[in-house]
């Protein structure tokens, strides 16, 4: 059962991101472009997914387990570290270079051209290396 | 500054499905929709059931997108994405190396994170918004 809802979960996320406009990194970075011409789509992307988590997660988190589980896997740390500047500054210098951040590169395998496959390879690559590099 | 190609009413549902699925994920599983979380699991040392609900996602998500591509213009997907090889190496790596080091991506600190209030996820995601930004700026 836990895969059968991973899967629908996967799926509904995929729709959206593509619904959305996620998919195009053209309208991705149009968002991006503040100053000049922008599009500010995106921002009702993040307020629209807001919207609903904003009032589910603290419901669904108050519960003792979820329903197909034992536990919920929540992230625990809290404090302020110096990778949560450095990290998310590199993510989103190459997210404004063309584009794609994680979900939208995912789903947009779908439409498997060269260029996504290969930046799907490289960027999961990237993240194992890092992992690899900060537990040593 | 000038606003231009406002898709609000399907930018809306979009994201509102993107929320109904994390709602999804986390009431039944108990896990958080981050995607570069996901798909840095996916690859590492764990037992079947965890792999199997990473792969299982990630294999929703494409079927999602390409409901998607095939239902609606395809230029609206990366298909329409011309950039040359190493500016697109490059981006990988940094969004790779960035979402590793960070621990999450737009989903799992900008709507997950968020949604739970975490003060980490909030730093995140205004720095990416930010970095994101600039680099548009900067580099177009």
């Amino acid at each position: 059962m836990k895969n059968i809802s991973a899967l629908i979960s996967g799926l509904v996320f995929g729709l959206g991101l593509g619904i959305s406009g996620m998919m195009s990194p053209a309208k991705v970075k149009g968002f991006l472009d503040v100053t000049r011409q922008w599009d500010p789509s995106l921002a009702l992307v993040m307020g629209g997914a807001l919207l609903v988590t904003f009032i589910t997660f603290p419901f669904v988190t108050k519960k003792v387990k979820p329903v197909l589980d034992e536990c919920f896997y929540l992230p625990t740390k809290k404090h302020f570290e110096k990778e949560l500047i450095i990290g998310p500054a590199l993510f989103g210098i190459g997210w404004g270079l063309v584009g794609l951040c994680p979900g939208p590169a995912i789903a947009n395998l779908a439409v498997l051209t060269p260029q996504i496959g290969i930046f799907v390879v490289v960027m999961v690559l990237s993240m194992k290396i890092t992992d690899f590099l900060k537990n040593k | 500054m000038e606003i231009v190609n406002f898709t609000p009413i399907p930018s809306l549902l979009g994201g509102m499905l993107i929320g109904l699925s994390a709602t999804l994920l986390l009431l039944l599983n108990g896990r958080i929709a981050g995607i570069s979380g996901i798909c840095k699991g996916v690859l590492q040392k764990q037992s079947a059931s965890d792999f199997s609900w990473r792969f299982l996602f990630i294999i929703g998500m494409i079927i999602g997108g390409l409901i998607y591509a095939y239902t609606h213009n395809l230029s609206l997907t990366a298909n329409s994405m011309n950039v040359d090889l190493t500016k697109l190496i490059i981006a990988a790596v940094l969004v790779g190396v960035g979402t590793s080091f960070g621990n999450g991506c737009t989903s799992g600190h900008g709507i997950c994170g968020l949604s739970r209030r975490s003060k980490r996820s909030l730093i995140a995601t205004l720095v990416f918004m930010l970095f994101g930004m600039l680099t548009v700026l900067i580099i177009g």
